[in-house]
């Protein structure tokens, strides 16, 4: 029987094993960041341990920064943790990409960018986000602090070994349609919960022709399913990315890890738990319109109606939902009037996002209604994007260019969704109050967020594409 | 960590799917540099109105479910964010144990490191525990060396939990101090994992 991708990556990272008890699991590549963190540096101080490997831990700072002038920090708490994971870092001798540093951004950008992510790994950071990583093929998940600080004095976790679950996706993508609008389809269609126990391994014709950027947004939101991590086996999209990275292998051993990293790809005849297939062809432009990832529908439909719930529970939850975000039973997507528009977060702040972004915004001008903004995901984007002139096209048009951040992802910042208004927003949860107490969060592409932020509501912007080919 | 065996007290219920750990603790919250004190801001947006009184229609703030230490909840409880903080919160606030048809992952991990005691139990089960709950005063008995919940009306029920953590649980123990008795096997790992190829 052959194995799949999870298996080997698990098989090697086992350093204890014993009747009864989860493995004990090795951790090739700690992330840091300021909110949770500070707890488990504390804990570490108190028992007078020290940081196994700090050469295998790096820090940033990313969900608490200021977005628009990093110079002053108004806020005192928000200024304490960061300035707590500076002394923290410098006291156990963790590499740390701080506010200034020119390799600063959300942690789950900075991490392939630094070439830190690597094919096979095992890889923890106390964010639920950090399974954006497995796109390298690596097992890549989210921990809390708890975890954090035992990862800080042993380097190991004790981990219950998932189930598996492939996910195979083949097919044509219609236009418009994104990376961001295929996991959002998939959260759809099988629920919240569809992957909690699992690590899911995504396949099939169309990932493989995905870039390395669009499989990074497909596996951040394998948490919005419940899985513990998501991951693609890797190709050779994944070498040629990972080549002349800062803390990529070099030279020979690059041709070595290329070697390695090759066998770690699932056998063709792999088992694994639970299977799930998915026709690209039939997703379409997604918009959630709810408080849950799941509780999205195409551009073109309209919101579920009441009467149209499997049970009680599920009906209670529509209600609820609608009644927050203000909106009917059966209203037509299109129709939803929109205020302000995020684009940025782990999910859709790289290159590639803010490149599609703009190919809308070219030349238009964001809607008089809306407040619109372009978060880099870290300052090597931003830097890319300003030498490629993608700044101006979005300040020419009304958006406001930010620094890199988390920013209105979790709006732990000053970048806030006042109450009662919505958000065509490129971030990963739409739950209450995530944006902004009362915020109202829809979750769409960068495509189209920014055709949202152009007509002040939603539109089709594969039809809108389409048309403007025509033309 | 003090250690877990038996709690006998009173159960609230909280009868919604999907509770997320943004609820639970919103992000406002997560930036001090302590484990302690978040009681006060569990369920915040829910718990508080606008002007900051406290909302009568929240489950937590009815009069009869003051001083609950058991939280009965419904499906997928704990989705979302990794932000241990959630137990901190809960745990504050003074809840010792929640049973709900089923968990996220990662913060069902958080509740084991806390001392918190994640119980899953059949949807049919927990939606009788809800609807009981409904009708207080309600306690439940939780034993957590036989894997039993019951309450005073002949309602029995068994869990199961991995054997390992229940035995963090009961002895709270340092989970690190453990690990670190195995340094040597970590060591002898280290030195074949990262030896030159």
């Amino acid at each position: 029987m052959g194995k799949s991708i999870i298996d080997k990556i698990w098989e090697k990272h086992v350093v204890h094993r014993e009747e009864g008890k989860p493995d004990l699991m090795y951790i090739d590549l700690h992330l840091v960041h300021e909110v949770t963190s500070p707890q488990a540096f504390s804990g570490l101080r108190m028992k007078s341990r020290k940081v196994r490997r700090p050469d295998k831990t790096f820090a940033t700072v990313d969900h608490n920064v200021p977005t628009d002038n990093r110079k002053v920090i108004n806020d005192p708490v928000a200024l304490n943790q960061m300035t707590t994971l500076e002394k923290n870092c410098l006291e156990f001798g963790i590499p740390l990409a701080g506010l200034d540093s020119p390799e600063q951004g959300i942690v789950h950008v900075i991490g392939p960018e630094l070439g830190l992510t690597q094919p096979g790994m095992t890889i923890v950071c106390g964010d639920s986000h950090t399974s954006t990583h497995g796109a390298f093929g690596s097992i890549a998940f989210g921990i809390g602090t708890s975890e954090v600080e035992h990862v800080l004095a042993t380097q190991t976790l004790w981990q219950s070994k998932p189930k598996t679950l492939k996910l195979e996706i083949n097919g044509e993508l219609k236009k418009g349609v994104t990376a961001k609008d295929v996991i959002l389809y998939i959260i759809a269609k099988n629920g919240i919960g569809f992957g909690t126990g699992h690590i899911i391994e995504y396949c099939g014709d169309t990932i493989a022709k995905m870039s390395m950027e669009e499989r990074m947004t497909i596996c951040n939101m394998s948490i919005e399913g419940g899985a513990k991590a998501g991951l693609v086996s890797p190709d050779e999209k994944t070498f040629e990315y990972l080549q002349g990275r800062k803390y990529a292998p070099k030279g020979d051993g690059f041709a070595n890890a290329v070697g390695n990293w090759r066998e770690l790809v699932s056998d063709h005849d792999a088992q694994y738990d639970k299977t799930i297939q998915i026709d690209a062809a039939d997703i379409a432009p997604m918009v959630s319109w709810g408080t849950n990832p799941s509780m999205t529908s195409k551009v073109n439909e309209q919101i579920p109606k009441l009467e149209e719930c499997k049970n009680d529970l599920e009906q209670k939850s529509l209600s609820r939902a609608l009644e927050y975000m203000g909106l009917q039973e059966g209203q037509k997507i299109e129709d939803i009037q929109i205020q302000h528009v995020f684009i940025g977060s782990c999910t859709n702040s790289r290159l590639e996002d803010l490149k599609l972004a703009a190919e809308v915004i070219r030349g238009k001008k964001v809607h008089p209604n809306v407040r619109a903004l372009v978060v880099p995901g870290s300052q090597q984007v931003k830097k890319q994007a300003e030498a490629d002139g993608l700044d101006l096209i979005f300040k020419q048009a009304g958006f406001e260019w930010r620094e890199s951040g988390c920013s209105m992802c979790l709006s732990m910042n000053n970048d806030i969704v006042p109450n009662g208004e919505h958000c065509a927003s490129t971030s990963n949860r739409n739950f209450e109050g995530r944006q902004g107490s009362g915020a109202r969060t829809h979750l769409v592409s960068p495509l189209m967020a920014a055709a949202a932020a152009i007509y002040g509501h939603f539109v089709d912007v594969g039809a809108l594409l389409s048309a403007e080919t025509v033309h | 960590m003090s250690g877990f065996k038996t709690l006998q007290g009173k159960a609230a219920a909280m009868d919604r799917a999907n509770v997320d750990t943004d609820q639970i603790i919103p992000k406002q919250f997560l930036k001090r540099i302590e484990k302690t004190g978040f009681g006060k801001y569990l369920f915040y947006d829910w718990r508080y109105t606008k002007e900051g009184l406290p909302n009568p229609a929240f489950e937590l703030n009815k009069m009869e479910n003051q001083g609950a230490s058991i939280l009965i909840a419904n499906e997928n409880f704990g989705c979302g964010s990794s932000r241990e903080h959630a137990p901190w919160a809960l745990g504050d606030y003074g809840f010792k144990v929640i049973i709900a048809p089923s968990f996220a992952d990662i913060f069902h991990q958080n509740c084991l490191k806390n001392g918190l005691l994640p119980i899953t139990l059949p949807a049919e089960t927990v939606e009788y525990l809800l609807e009981r709950a409904q009708k207080p005063p309600y306690d439940l008995k939780v034993d957590l060396q036989n894997g039993i919940v019951e309450d005073e009306y002949n309602f029995s029920a068994s869990f199961t939990i991995n054997e390992y953590w229940k035995k963090m649980l009961i002895n709270g123990w340092d989970e690190i101090e453990i690990t670190l008795q195995l340094e040597s096997s970590i060591l002898s790992f280290e030195e074949k994992r990262f030896a030159v190829q």
